[in-house]
């Protein structure tokens, strides 16, 4: 155990050093921000995959939670002038309530019903933001919301944000890997592989299905809070269906139960689009056809099998070192 | 273990029914387990066995009857409060948590014995990382115990079928039950792995579990159990030493009839 | 106009709109029980049928009944190759996977739409004349009668391919029991894609009568098509009569909804019923009680 933890503050420890050093090499605001926008996909993503990858639960309405974030962040701070950090907590134990409201009767639901059932949330939510003209300024968006500062320092250059930024998600890469690997990350897998087998092994599937909801839904709200101070202007339109599919594609593009396939995923559906903005009208038509071939060829995901390599060497590795002593 | 109650049975079922739509699953059965015995459950497809298993451990609620444990009722519990109150179970066709490996099988059957949460895991707060630790040795000693330390960091599928319902039974171990209800834990196993399978039953009963066993094999039913419940139709048919079983007509009429003894 | 009056025009919207809904929630139905595909690209066939239709009309001087047929046929071999070229290879049957899947492909259809007609609502004549017809108060138009008619046609058609014919009946068996259904030889494969053939077809025969009074634009496919959903799980998810009932209801609860409470949350109301009927009754109004467990 002892050599697995090293292992793992090994990953994200050289995974922080690399992300530390790219503001030094690149210093081009556009790429910064395209680096900014991973950042905040790959929180979200970390925490759906929480929910998805490791309890397999399903999702079709996460944006719902991303937009409460930012909406909450945005109207407290540019309409009621709070400052930016209490807004943010604020907004996570908003979201928090919410999540438990729609979670409770939702997660007592499976497959497809369960993706309905989510899928009719974020798109109600969708419509409260378009639609409470007055309190989010509707269709047109919400304008003025603050930069963010730490003391009297105004994070409101690239640079700085990115630092923010990673270093939370960062933080929340580790909670999540410390989360996978513990009781509760077991119990959340088991419900995955044999929900009667966990129920009977004393695990209450239930709760246990509305707390990681609960969690994945607050990684959302903070990664909303980010998001709404990064580009300080939001409109509903940012938190649509599409958005939450997009979020399930990058589960499972990076893989199902993989923290590092998540921020895989992230980074590729972050950047694809920008990639294929070169091809003009045509980039939706070749975003849909990846979405389709990956799905239809690689179920599991781009970096799934590359993985399952890597596992399989690791313990023949290890069954020929002879180490199974755990800790 | 527990202080040995006078001679309260540990497990007592009175007059359990049962059905779904039409079917009469299980109709009118009553039972006791005394503690520290093994008691056989034996009857044809469909007599009622799981069905049983289902209504102890809380997966189906019964349409009358109840099921006391250790002097208290189970009614009205779900299965993982019947889990907390020392009931372990294995499933008719082995649920094994197929993406986890063999050591972390039997971890999450640690599960009701440790309390840390979301939070303490997120920020490896100390007394988590103590139980953690804890967790894997107790885990560790189940392997021993059930002989698959060798194989504790193998995925659980790469292990043959026997002795996936060897870990399955470990698993339920780890539960520290004082009861142990196996759901025909021979299935799907040869002779020898058989034979091994009721040596492992008996030392779990000998270290002070009492087990409830439904079976088809007549040879390991026979050989390991103190007292068999035969089940027919959802109805208890007969009970009694497993020398009784053999030569009640009525049993041998309806169950060993078209089964013989091998 | 009185209240009454007005009640009465909102159910003849209602009405209308929520024939659209059940010819697409059939759609869904139809496909999920054959295959248990929840198929997301279902409001792209109503959106191509309605494109369709609009450009087979405007570009030459084609009777209207020709063009409809025409656009009918072209979706539904659009149809055909979404089942052949994705439904087919995709061996998964993880509910995830089919979901991207069938996404994916709605975004692919949206996309070649707004590469061909651009990005403008266009619109069609309607079939016959426009002069409103009134009475009760209410007003309606001609092509709201079409719409009924094209419904009831459909599901006419439908009724009568399930019971009368023997690729009906062998989707009927298939939809029963798949296994069952291969075992005694009826060719699966085959049966799902004639379940995508029809479904498209009958989508693109609801696009096609709509858009005379909604427009179409290469991007109404979404809402109509999770709308038709909606509707679907209303009335029990692989239910044909369900559907018809889930769509007729959506409609007019929608209309209501929009003219007595707040035409913006229009669109919320649909999927505030669907929440309503999966947190209280799953399976639907008219579905089994037993709701499937994947
Ligand atoms: N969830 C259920 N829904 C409907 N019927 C059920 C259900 N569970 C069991 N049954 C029915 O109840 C009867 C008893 O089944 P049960 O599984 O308890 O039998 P069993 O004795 O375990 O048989 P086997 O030896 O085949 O395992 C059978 O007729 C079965 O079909
Ligand atoms: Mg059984």
């Amino acid at each position: 155990m002892i050599r697995f933890l090293k292992y793992t503050w090994f990953q994200v420890g050289s995974f922080g050093l690399l992300l530390a050093l790219v503001p030094l090499v690149v210093t081009n605001r556009y790429y910064l921000n395209v680096m900014i926008f991973i950042g905040i996909h790959t929180l979200l993503v970390v925490g759906l995959n929480l929910l998805m990858g490791y309890a397999g639960q399903i999702s079709l309405g996460h944006a719902a939670f991303f937009g409460l974030g930012a909406y909450t962040s945005g109207v407290l701070t540019a309409t009621y002038k709070l400052s930016p950090w209490p807004a943010m907590v604020i907004a996570v134990v908003l979201t928090v309530a919410v999540a438990l409201l729609v979670g409770v009767p939702a997660l007592k639901l499976t497959g497809y019903y369960l993706a309905m059932a989510t899928l009719g949330f974020g798109i109600i939510v969708y419509i409260c933001f378009k639609e409470l003209v007055w309190l989010t300024g509707g269709p047109s968006g919400l304008v003025g919301i603050p930069k963010l500062s730490i003391g009297t320092v105004v994070l409101d250059e690239p640079r700085t944000y990115y630092y923010l930024v990673w270093a939370i998600t960062l933080g929340a890469i580790v909670l999540s890997l410390n989360i996978v690997d513990s009781r509760v990350g077991r119990a959340l897998r088991a419900i995955h592989d044999s929900e009667p087998a966990a129920r009977a092994s004393g695990i209450y599937t239930a709760r246990l299905k509305i707390w990681v909801f609960v969690v994945s839904a607050i990684y959302a709200s903070v990664a909303g809070s980010l998001y709404a101070h990064f580009i300080t202007f939001i409109s509903p339109s940012s938190f649509d269906f599409m958005f939450s599919i997009k979020l399930v594609t990058m589960v499972v593009v990076g893989g199902m139960a993989s923290i590092w396939g998540a921020v895989f995923g992230a980074a590729t559906l972050t950047v694809l689009p920008e990639v294929l903005a070169v091809f003009h009208d045509f980039d939706i038509v070749i975003f849909g056809l990846i979405l389709m071939v990956v799905m239809i060829f690689m179920p599991q995901g781009l970096t799934r099998g590359a993985l399952d390599l890597w596992e399989k060497y690791r313990l023949q590795r290890d069954v020929a070192g002879g180490s199974l002593s755990g800790g | 273990m527990m202080v040995e109650e006078m001679n309260a049975p540990l497990l007592k079922a009175d007059n359990l029914s049962k059905s779904f739509g039409g079917i009469h699953a299980v109709r009118q059965v009553s039972f006791e387990v005394p503690t520290g015995q093994i008691k056989g459950i034996i009857g044809p497809n469909g007599a009622g066995k799981t069905t049983l298993f289902n209504l102890i451990t809380g997966f189906y609620a019964a349409d009358a009857g109840a099921i006391y444990f250790n002097g208290r009722t189970l009614d009205g519990l779900v299965p993982h409060q019947v889990a907390e109150r020392g009931v372990a179970r294995t499933f008719q066709n082995v649920e094994l948590f197929d993406r986890m490996t063999v050591l972390e099988n039997v971890m999450v059957g640690r599960h009701p014995k440790s309390r840390a949460g979301f939070i303490s895991a997120a920020f490896r707060l100390s007394h988590a990382r103590r139980e953690e630790n804890n967790i894997i040795n107790k885990a560790t000693e189940i392997l021993n115990f059930i002989g698959l330390s060798e194989r504790a960091a193998s995925p659980s599928t790469s292990l043959p079928f026997g002795l996936q319902r060897v870990l399955e039974i470990g698993r339920a171990l780890a539960t520290d039950p004082l009861l142990l209800l196996l759901d025909e834990p021979a299935s799907g196993l040869n002779a020898g792995e058989t034979r091994e399978l009721g040596r492992l039953i008996c030392r779990i009963r000998d270290s002070g579990i009492t087990v409830v066993l439904v079976e088809h094999d007549m040879s390991l039913t026979m050989e390991v159990c103190d007292q068999i419940l035969v089940m027919d139709y959802g109805r208890t048919l007969a009970e009694g030493s497993p020398r009784d079983i053999q030569q009640d007509p009525e049993v041998i009429a309806a169950y060993l009839g078209d089964e013989p003894l091998a | 106009m009185d209240l009454s009056s007005q009640i009465l025009q909102y159910v003849i919207s209602g009405i209308t709109n929520g024939a659209i809904y059940a010819v697409i929630a059939l759609g869904f139905t139809i496909i999920y029980n054959s295959t248990e595909v929840i198929n997301f690209a279902q409001g792209e066939f109503v959106m191509l049928g309605g494109m369709a239709v609009i450009a087979l009309d405007g570009n030459g001087h084609l009777p209207l009944g020709f063009s409809f047929l025409l656009a009918v046929l072209a979706v539904t071999l659009v149809g055909i190759a979404l089942e052949r070229f994705t439904i087919r290879p995709a061996k998964s049957s993880n509910p995830i996977a089919l979901i991207i899947i069938t996404v994916g492909a709605s975004i692919f259809l949206r996309g070649l739409a707004m590469m061909f007609w651009g990005k403008d609502s266009l619109g069609l004549r309607a079939f016959t004349g426009s002069s409103p017809i009134h009475f009760g108060g209410a007003t309606l138009i001609p092509q709201s009668l079409w719409v009924l008619g094209v419904t009831v046609v459909v599901m006419a058609a439908l009724q009568f391919f399930y019971k009368h014919t023997i690729t009906g009946k062998a989707m009927r068996a298939c939809a029963f029991n798949r296994r069952a259904a291969g075992l005694v030889g009826i060719g699966v494969n085959r049966m799902v894609m004639v379940s995508f053939a029809l479904s498209a077809a009958i989508g693109a025969a609801a696009g096609i009568v709509i858009v005379p009074i909604t427009l179409c634009g290469y991007d109404v496919g979404i809402m109509l098509g999770l709308k038709g959903f909606c509707a679907a799980v209303l009335g029990g998810l692989g239910s044909s009569p369900g559907s018809i009932l889930g769509g007729f209801l959506l409609g007019v609860l929608e209309a209501l909804g929009a003219g007595l409470i707040s035409s913006g949350f229009k669109d919320a109301i649909a999927f505030f019923v669907l929440l309503l009927v999966l947190f209280l009754r799953p399976s639907g109004l008219l579905g089994s009680k037993e709701v499937k467990r994947f």
